[in-house]
């Protein structure tokens, strides 16, 4: 089946990663803007990283038919860093209208700090000024219900907000439901270390059903399973579901978010 | 939406797996135990022994409050908190 890999960091994957991906049914993928493993030191070492993102990485994945989108912002982790954050921003309207750059993402709270709101606030502004969606970070483990309601909360007090293009990521049981009926689209990341497994995400798909549910890999430095969409079809399929119902999570659903965007022109496999 | 799966094939799948878990849960309370000291007063370990009960709790939403349990409390004012 072909899927797409709304969230997945193919920088930090080698490019046998991507002839697996291709094996495997990958079609597309969309690769948020993250944190590298370490701080950086200026704005111009993420200039540098968003020519990665919209340069580098998109020849990579056309040699083996897979179709490169990505998302730019200054990361959660770094964004403690209000001075750089704030000249990271100024510089993104450079690269919005570059091929395949869906829009801001993936911002975010990671200890849910004062810093990250006021950078996420910020980030905001920056997508609603030059109409952009946005994807969003939510913490991890025990920060994770606090930080996804905060960002809800943020998201909720601006009515420029478009809810309909605003995809909030890494949820699990306890946020998902606040995600979705709030209006947002919602995704689930697939993970064998803090996050969710494949039969905790089948289980989410059959709580609250498909509408506005996407899933992802991650895939970054980080102990990660680029493959984990295919476990997740994988598992639908031996749970009996349709394959409609599976292509809609892991296909049409990431199509018809993305489309949201003005530079997303994707090819289907003929 | 329901599951479309039998749940007795389900329990075929999973019975081997959830035992073993449930044994390293066992055997990790075990060395607990043994060990010099005493945790009995650690908050994680409080949240350890109100997870084990809420696995014996026949209703549905067992995984969510779980995690609820292993969740940081969120303040509705926390953006005055903040100031922000």
């Amino acid at each position: 089946m072909d899927y797409i890999d709304p969230h997945i960091h193919m920088v930090s994957r080698i490019t046998d990663d991507y002839a697996t991906l291709a094996r495997m049914g990958c079609v597309a993928i969309s690769e948020p803007a993250f944190w590298a493993g370490f701080d950086r030191g200026s704005a111009d070492g993420f200039r540098d990283y968003f020519r990665q993102l919209t340069e580098v990485e998109p020849q990579r994945a056309a040699q083996y038919g897979i179709q490169h989108f990505c998302w730019l912002c200054i990361n959660a982790k770094e964004a403690e860093n209000v001075s750089l954050a704030r000249d990271v921003i100024a510089m993104i309207p450079e690269f919005l209208d570059a091929p395949g750059v869906l829009g801001i993402g993936e911002i975010g709270l990671n200890k849910n700090t004062r810093n990250e709101s006021i950078v996420f606030l910020e980030h905001m502004e920056l997508a609603i000024k030059h109409d952009q969606p946005i994807l969003i970070h939510t913490p991890h483990l025990e920060d994770k219900y606090q930080g996804t309601r905060m960002i809800l909360d943020m998201l909720n007090g601006d009515s420029r907000i478009d809810r309909s293009r605003v995809l909030v990521d890494h949820v699990e049981e306890h946020t998902i439901r606040a995600v979705l009926d709030d209006g947002y689209w919602a995704g689930m990341t697939l993970y064998p270390v803090s996050k969710c497994t494949p039969q905790r995400a089948a289980d989410m798909i059959e709580m609250v059903g498909p509408e506005r549910l996407l899933a992802n890999s991650a895939g970054d430095w980080g102990p990660s399973k680029p493959t984990a969409v295919p476990d997740l079809i994988f598992e639908l399929r031996q749970r009996g579901h349709s394959e409609s119902l599976i292509r809609k999570v892991v296909y049409d659903n990431p199509r018809e978010f993305f489309a949201k965007s003005k530079n997303f022109r994707f090819t289907p496999r003929s | 939406m329901s599951s479309p799966a039998d749940a007795s094939t389900l329990l075929d799948r999973h019975f081997l797996e959830v035992r073993a878990r449930l044994l390293e849960v066992a055997a990790t309370l075990d060395r607990l135990d043994r060990a010099q000291g005493d945790v009995s007063g650690d908050p994680r370990k409080d949240q350890l022994d109100r997870a084990i009960a809420m696995l014996a709790d026949p209703e549905a939403g067992r995984a969510e409050r779980l995690q609820r349990l292993f969740s940081r409390a969120y303040s509705e004012d926390w953006r005055s908190q903040m100031e922000l």
